[in-house]
């Protein structure tokens, strides 16, 4: 008995700082329509910031003053590094399609995870003790941290004191008209841009608060950036994008959820906060208490028409690569012969994705799931049945598929960042399955082992069935793209009215796209597997489904060429920065905040425009 | 003769207000019939539930004796009713033809095909359609680019794929210059006519309603107030009061 009230306890604690970072992601949500992942990154930077201030002078010899000084100021610092981000970037592609702001978060996210280490190095970092909250109190015979007392009543009076700004004050009414109606509040003649970047600097100010105040509790790390991210994403979508009393109520189902879960089934606590929100969003699509959006949802790139047949000299370029990529192999050395076949895996696993995100109108944040699940199809059935690489090839889109048809049962009912927001949850109990499922799937340590057959353990003979079963996945789904499916699949995204007043049942068509992407993105994955030799969990983590949705937005979402353009670019862009540099995330985030800030259509189009066809 | 679109009692309250109250309506096969009224008496509610895009409270609709209450829309499609929009809706990212093709090949129940291209599919059907309304000419423009009478043209060329009995418009001239309006009607009322197929709509143009209509329905505070001839309805004093009260009769 004791023990629970302490575990709750210890739940309240954590559901006071995810709060503070899942409110500030869920303000600047409401206003601004971003889905920031940055937001974890401003975390980190308070966190980090916060270390130094306080551990060194002069901070440091002031004491108590000197400490909750310090945190104050990361706090604020962190709060005007995110005003600046919206000013510098952000700012520029209000009016660009929703996923290319995430694009250029996510670059941002490159950015400061290499500037971090750059800055501070790649060990962990101790903050003090906080002052006046050292040590432990005797809570039912049992200690529990001062500190984590503190922290349970520093969640209730952010959301009071946050409360009061939006009732009582004129920037806090306007940030709720804001977020009720963003052209009627600037028809009104509000400096919109004003309002953006104050909100930029509330939500970043408190996502550094939430960073900073974890200094005496935990070691800060150059990997909370990713932790935290998910968790907050999770808290918002649970709670309803744009709620804040939603947030604090997430944030405490969450955390308690955790704090009890691994009590009792300490072997699926990944798992479960997924799960919670793919119930929630089941149950109330618009999280606990959001509401629905009101109106038509933002427009997607519906007016781009589609494609006729490639313009000839595309069509050239085409056979042209292709006779390369055929003949030219052989006199290659075996490091070219491995990338190409990675590339290979990866332009399908992009197109794939191109098949949702494209003609399909969705997002999947979560695509990596089905990458994965074909991986691990193929290294399962090699390690529990010594099957071979044909049986696992065949049975990779069988597997992934699957998953994709059950997976997509859920995502499609839902539209927007909803509906991206559950494709990631799915992508997480996945990987959460890989990686605490251990008796199966060698949990971290993955599974090793899984070669290809005799005839194609060459790199040579590797490359060309990669090419082979690779170029035949694009080319089944440029037919399902031009056939009446793939029509009846722009038709619902073009305009779900009519469409429906045709008879096209949009739910069961967007299904079908869904398990279709998934399935082709098995092959991609298995592909990858016999590859390398070996399946890791990474194969299924969020960073693998945020390199497919860079492909695709990079090369553009208008054309199957974009997603092909976009795989080779990005991957041979991250394969060239890490070679040259150790600070290629830095380079490949600033490469990509530059082709969204100048080729916000795409690499594709760019490539299209430049040629006036 | 069974009616093709029979409605009874439908009641759809919005917060406890009754938007629609209890209408009853039934259409013969091939008849025009107008379903006029002041802003808010009920039309848009009451059109809606008849297409199945809302839920009626209370009521039953019946599609050539077949109850169809609480069919989706795309359903009730199949069942031979084609639709158009108070706003056009159509497939901005295809051309003129592909719009008409895709109502055709949905019509054909063709939309699982992954393989064979659907530019060779049905393109002849796709075609006529398009003459029917005047349309040819514009078959390979994409229809992003259509002025607006041309785009309610394609919204008929689709409606009339699958053969219709019925044809459900919403404010068929909205949005249109006067002198179209007239124009757009005739077509839609000669194309009818000839296929022998029975049309609802609801208009806000007076001329176009008495020009075309061969029965009209009036409705107010969601109630039907009269019914019958345009000729009767037009001298109707409860109509002239509640609607026409502001026109010149």
């Amino acid at each position: 008995m004791e023990t629970l009230a302490v575990q709750a306890l210890t739940g309240l604690a954590s559901a006071s700082s995810l709060f503070l970072v899942a409110s500030g992601l869920t303000v600047i949500f409401g206003v601004s329509r971003i889905v920031n992942f940055a937001h974890g990154s401003f975390y980190m930077l308070g966190a980090f910031l916060a270390w130094t201030l306080v551990s060194h002078a002069p901070l440091a010899e002031w004491g108590g003053w000197g400490f909750w000084g310090g945190i104050l100021l990361a706090a604020l610092a962190v709060g005007l590094l995110g005003a600046a981000a919206e000013m510098v970037i952000l700012r520029r592609i209000y009016r660009a399609p929703e996923l290319f702001q995430l694009l250029a978060t996510f670059a941002l996210v490159l950015v400061v995870q290499d500037l971090v280490l750059l800055l501070w190095g790649a060990d962990d970092k101790f903050g003090p003790r906080a002052p006046l909250l050292r040590g432990a109190t005797e809570i039912f015979g049992l200690r529990f941290p001062r500190y984590d007392l503190f922290l349970i009543a520093v969640g209730p009076v952010v959301l009071g004191l946050l409360w009061l700004l939006f009732h009582r004050t004129r920037f806090g009414i306007l940030l709720r008209a804001a977020t009720q109606d963003r052209e009627m509040v600037a028809a009104l003649g509000v400096d919109q841009q004003l309002l953006f970047t104050g909100v930029f600097c509330l939500g970043s100010a408190l996502a550094g608060l939430g960073g900073a105040l974890q200094l005496p509790r935990e070691a800060v790390t150059i990997h909370m950036d990713m932790a935290i991210i998910v968790q907050a994403f999770v808290v918002v979508v649970v709670g309803g994008l744009g709620s804040l009393p939603g947030a604090f109520l997430a944030a405490l189902l969450i955390s308690e959820l955790h704090a009890f879960g691994i009590l009792v089934l300490p072997r699926i606590t990944l798992v479960l906060a997924f799960l919670v929100m793919a119930i929630v969003l089941v149950l109330r699509p618009y999280g606990l208490l959001g509401r629905k959006p009101e109106g038509p949802p933002p427009a997607t790139e519906a007016a781009a028409p589609l494609p006729g047949p490639a313009p000839r000299w595309l069509q050239g370029a085409g056979m042209a690569a292709l006779a390369a990529l055929l003949l030219l192999p052989p006199f290659l050395g075996e490091y070219p012969l491995i990338l190409l076949a990675d590339f290979a895996a990866l332009v399908l696993f992009a197109a794939s994705l191109h098949l949702i995100m494209g003609p399909g109108g969705m997002a999947s944040f979560g695509h990596a799931a089905y990458f994965g699940a074909g991986a691990y199809a193929a290294a399962l059935l090699a390690r529990h049945l010594g099957a071979p690489m044909e049986v696992g090839l065949v049975a990779a889109p069988f597997f992934a598929g699957l998953v994709g048809f059950l997976f997509g049962w859920f995502c499609v009912r839902l539209s927007g960042v909803y509906s991206a927001m559950l494709t990631l949850a799915f992508a997480q109990i996945a990987w959460s399955v890989a990686f605490q499922w251990v008796e199966v799937t060698g949990g971290d340590n993955g599974i090793l082992g899984v070669w290809p057959s005799e005839w194609a353990r060459g790199r040579l003979a590797f490359w060309y069935l990669s090419l082979a079963l690779c170029g035949l996945g694009v080319w089944m789904l440029r037919r399902a793209i031009h056939a009446p499916f793939g029509m009846a699949l722009r038709a619902q995204r073009d305009s779900p009215l009519r469409a429906e007043a045709i008879g096209i049942d949009a739910f069961r068509i967007r299904w079908l796209a869904f398990a279709l992407a998934a399935a082709m993105a098995g092959v991609a994955g298995a592909l990858f597997a016999y590859g390398k030799g070996s399946v890791f969990p990474s194969s299924l983590d969020i960073p693998r489904s945020v390199d497919a949705l860079l492909m695709v937005l990079l090369g553009g979402v208008h054309s199957l060429s974009g997603p092909i353009l976009g795989a080779v670019a990005y991957a041979g862009l991250q394969e060239q920065l890490s070679r040259l540099t150790d600070l290629w995330r830095l380079l490949l985030g600033l490469v990509i905040l530059a082709l969204v800030l100048f080729f916000p259509g795409g690499l594709a189009r760019a490539f299209y425009r430049r040629r006036g066809a | 003769m069974t009616p093709v679109l029979q409605a009874e009692g439908l009641v759809k309250s919005w917060d406890g207000n009754r938007a629609v109250d209890g209408v009853s309506l039934a259409l013969a096969p091939g008849e025009m019939l107008a379903l006029i009224g002041p802003n808010g008496a009920g039309k848009s509610t009451c059109f809606n539930m008849l297409n199945g895009q809302l839920r009626p409270d209370a009521g039953i609709i019946r599609l050539g004796g077949r109850d169809i209450t609480r069919r989706p829309p795309r359903a009730i499609w199949r069942l031979g009713v084609g639709r158009t929009f108070q706003v056009t809706a159509t497939f901005g990212s295809m051309t003129v033809l592909d719009n008409v093709r895709m109502a055709l090949l949905s019509h054909a129940r063709r939309l699982l095909g992954l393989w064979r291209p659907a530019r060779h599919q049905l393109t002849g059907e796709a075609e006529a359609l398009l003459a029917r309304v005047g349309m040819q000419a514009q078959a390979g423009r994409p229809c992003g680019i259509l002025a607006y009478g041309d785009l309610k043209r394609l919204e008929l060329a689709m409606a009339l794929a699958n053969q219709p009995r019925l044809l459900l418009m919403d404010e068929p001239t909205a949005g249109m210059a006067p002198a179209e309006r007239g124009a757009l009607m005739a077509q839609t009322a000669g194309i009818a006519r000839a296929a022998g197929i029975a049309v609802l709509f609801t208009e806000h143009d007076m001329d176009v309603v008495f020009a075309h209509a061969d029965r009209v329905l009036v409705l107010d505070r969601g109630r039907l107030i009269a019914e019958g001839a345009p000729e009767a309805v037009r001298v109707d004093p409860l109509v002239r009061q509640v609607y026409l009260g502001g026109m010149t009769g």
